[in-house]
């Protein structure tokens, strides 16, 4: 017990680490803010263009958003930061987690939001068209409003991963939580500041779980 | 800059070098997934056949074990077990840590799916089943699990698809798979091109199994 918690529960370590991990998190936030808003804003981009007449352009994007939902994120990551350099671009570590993390929420936000607008019957497109608004007008006012509504749980549990995901940039040494608790970790060769970034992580998503739990339940109960 | 290129990604020499141990990465990660999925689902079922006894203290533990599961990342919970445990005495090779780590990762989505199934099955079933004098065991058996599960089936394909990807993690703590393997090649080779080979192989699993995720939504589709 007592070995529990000189290694799992410093005080004293984590009273050292503590400044790094508030740093790593606000790394992690910040990445949080700039690849859930892209990804989101690329599936729904995605899902648009999968609406079109044109037969290529929706086999593009099937094609799209199969090729890179097979690959695991990582892999994906490490393609772009180690591989891309020796074409000649250097890209930061933040900009390859960005692009990585972008091509592949961007497929998974993109099927969540495709089963959104074909879950709005077609009578609202034909109604609203026939009261003069535009075609596209009536995707922005009328169908993409009631189909991400109706997705919203399917979002959510999306977001949480996402977020979750971003512990692989960890790998590519940006500094986020994770790979604070590991610097954190090899510095004191304690691993109380790994435990603490799990609790960190504990605190902030409990809620979502929570929440998804309740919609999950409601969702398979009314089908 | 196209023969750039092809010698960087595309560099045959170096491909045919590595392509033995992208192979052996290839059926490694294969079995990591196959062990996790197995174990996960296997699991999960289980948790979800316990909470149906409906017993409150053991209920709470597996709602709270559920929770802490889903919300961690994954790569913490490797992590944790591969680089933390061993400082209380609890030693695990990576391949252990990563196939307990989804595995458990596995069990919690899968609990969680197999109970909103569960739930999803009317009470009137469960009291019709048991007045015509079947156990409780035999109606679980014969009434609502054949119903539950197959509502199940498009959530946990998808949920599974996406945490076996998880077996790359694996490459942080020193797992052999194909990521590893090929990451390997790129520091010795100083050349990309396994990296290629080690796209090629994912494609090659996980191609097929997001497109049989795809039927399977389809042809299970939840009627909203």
């Amino acid at each position: 017990m007592e070995q529990i918690i000189q290694n799992f529960f410093n005080i004293g370590i984590l009273k050292a680490a503590f400044p790094f991990l508030v740093r790593g998190l606000g790394m992690t936030v910040l990445l949080c803010l700039t690849v859930v808003p892209l990804g989101a804003a690329g599936g729904l981009t995605v899902a648009l263009l999968s609406t079109v007449k044109n037969r290529m352009v929706r086999w593009l994007v099937v094609i799209y958003t199969d090729f890179f939902r097979a690959f695991p994120p990582l892999v994906l990551l490490i393609f772009i930061y180690y591989g891309v350099p020796f074409v000649g671009i250097d890209l930061p570590a933040f900009v390859a987690v960005a692009l990585g993390f972008f091509l592949n929420t961007s497929s998974y936000y993109g099927e969540i939001f495709r089963a959104g607008i074909e879950s709005i019957p077609k009578g609202q497109t034909e109604a609203a068209r026939s009261t003069g608004l535009s075609g596209f007008k009536t995707m922005a006012y009328v169908i993409v409003p009631q189909a991400t509504r109706n997705v919203i749980p399917d979002l959510i549990s999306n977001t949480l991963e996402v977020v979750k995901l971003t512990s692989i940039a960890s790998v590519v040494a940006l500094p986020e939580l994770l790979y604070a608790a590991r610097q954190g970790q090899s510095i004191t060769y304690n691993a109380t500041p790994i435990v603490a970034a799990g609790f960190i992580y504990l605190i902030l998503l409990w809620p979502v779980v929570r929440l998804l739990s309740r919609f999950e339940h409601k969702s398979i109960a009314l089908h | 800059m196209l023969e750039r290129f092809l010698f960087s990604y595309f560099n045959w020499e170096v491909m045919a070098e590595y392509l033995p141990n992208i192979v052996d990465g290839f059926f490694l990660t294969i079995r990591l997934a196959l062990e996790t999925v197995v174990t996960g689902i296997v699991a999960g079922l289980f948790f979800a056949l316990i909470r149906s006894f409906r017993i409150r203290i053991i209920n709470f533990f597996i709602i709270l074990l559920v929770d802490v599961l889903r919300a961690l990342p994954p790569l913490v919970i490797i992590v944790l077990f591969y680089f933390a445990l061993p400082s209380v005495g609890i030693r695990m090779s990576g391949f252990t840590a990563t196939w307990l780590s989804l595995s458990l990762v596995l069990t919690a989505f899968a609990e969680e799916i197999f109970w909103a199934g569960i739930l999803s099955v009317p009470k009137g079933q469960w009291e019709a089943a048991r007045s015509t004098g079947l156990s409780f065991i035999k109606t679980m058996r014969y009434v609502v699990l054949p119903q539950a599960v197959r509502l199940t089936i498009p959530p946990l394909t998808n949920r599974t698809i996406a945490i076996t990807k998880g077996t790359a993690l694996g490459a942080v703590v020193a797992v052999g798979e194909i990521l590893n393997q090929a990451q390997t090649g790129l520091s010795l080779s100083y050349n990309p091109s396994p990296l290629t080979l080690g796209a090629f192989a994912y494609l090659v699993i996980f191609g097929p199994v997001v497109y049989l995720g795809r039927w399977i939504e389809r042809r299970f589709a939840w009627k909203r």
